[in-house]
């Protein structure tokens, strides 16, 4: 019948199930970058609204910023930007159907944990 | 007796339909994001925590105003179809719709603030 079950089915992760792989950490990894970004995000955006306002409140969002908290939010969200970056780019090699098999995929994942790491210190020392 | 037919109780519960233009959409922003996101470091990472002047002056040349309008457009719409799956996978009911609905208005919110506020600055 139809309605056997209904309303108590699973979610679609089931964290618990599974052991722990380097393709499921990566891919988990992955949405908590995206969406960590958002705080990265909001600072991002209220510096331009501060700059478009005028100095004096610039300074007070500039202050926040470049504080000790500020570096590490704007740091974390550089490794987060090129983490989600190439797990977006290893996404768009699996949609094309290519890199699916076990050891492709896994030198993958170690490419984005290492370039991810590796990128954002190139930005640092760049910027 | 049940006066239901299966395909009644059924109707409206399985997918939307409109799972592949989401899946498109998210192909096309990363596609672009992936071009965006270096640029955008680097148009917008020199500004980070110089003076006032600076910033305003940085932000008027069209390169890093246009880079930081596509990264506003682009990202935002990204952010918002992603957060998006986020909570259909772990939240349900009333509050997914609410935590949806939330998370549009902050999304296009937050990218309508931070045009606005380059428009001011580069025009």
């Amino acid at each position: 019948m139809a309605d056997v079950n209904r309303g108590n089915r699973p979610l679609s992760p089931h964290l618990t199930i599974y052991r722990p792989q380097l393709n499921s950490m990566t891919s988990i990894m992955v949405r908590i970058s995206g969406n960590a970004l958002l705080l990265g995000a909001i600072l991002i955006v209220w510096w331009l609204l501060a700059a478009a306002t005028g100095p004096a409140y610039f300074a007070t969002v500039d202050g926040l910023i470049t504080s000790l908290l500020g570096d590490l939010v704007m740091t974390a969200s550089v490794l987060a930007l090129w983490y989600h970056a190439l797990g977006g780019l290893r996404h768009l090699i699996w949609d094309a159907g290519y890199g699916l098999e076990v050891e492709a995929a896994d030198r993958m994942g170690w490419g984005m944990i290492i370039g991810s790491v590796a990128l954002t210190f190139l930005t640092i020392i760049a910027i | 007796m049940a006066f239901l037919t299966d395909r009644k109780r059924v109707d409206g519960l399985g997918s939307a339909k409109t799972g592949t233009e989401h899946h498109w959409s998210m192909t096309i922003t990363s596609v672009a994001l992936l071009i965006l996101t270096p640029m955008f470091l680097f148009a917008i990472g020199p500004l980070l925590g110089e003076p006032h002047a600076d910033v305003v002056a940085g932000l008027s040349r069209p390169f890093p105003a246009l880079v930081t309008a596509l990264m506003l457009i682009v990202g935002f719409h990204h952010f918002r179809l992603g957060v998006q799956t986020l909570i259909e996978d772990y939240i349900r009911g009333m509050t997914r719709k609410i935590a949806i609905i939330a998370m549009t208005i902050i999304s296009y919110g937050l990218a309508a603030t931070g045009l606005v506020a380059l428009a001011q600055i580069a025009l």
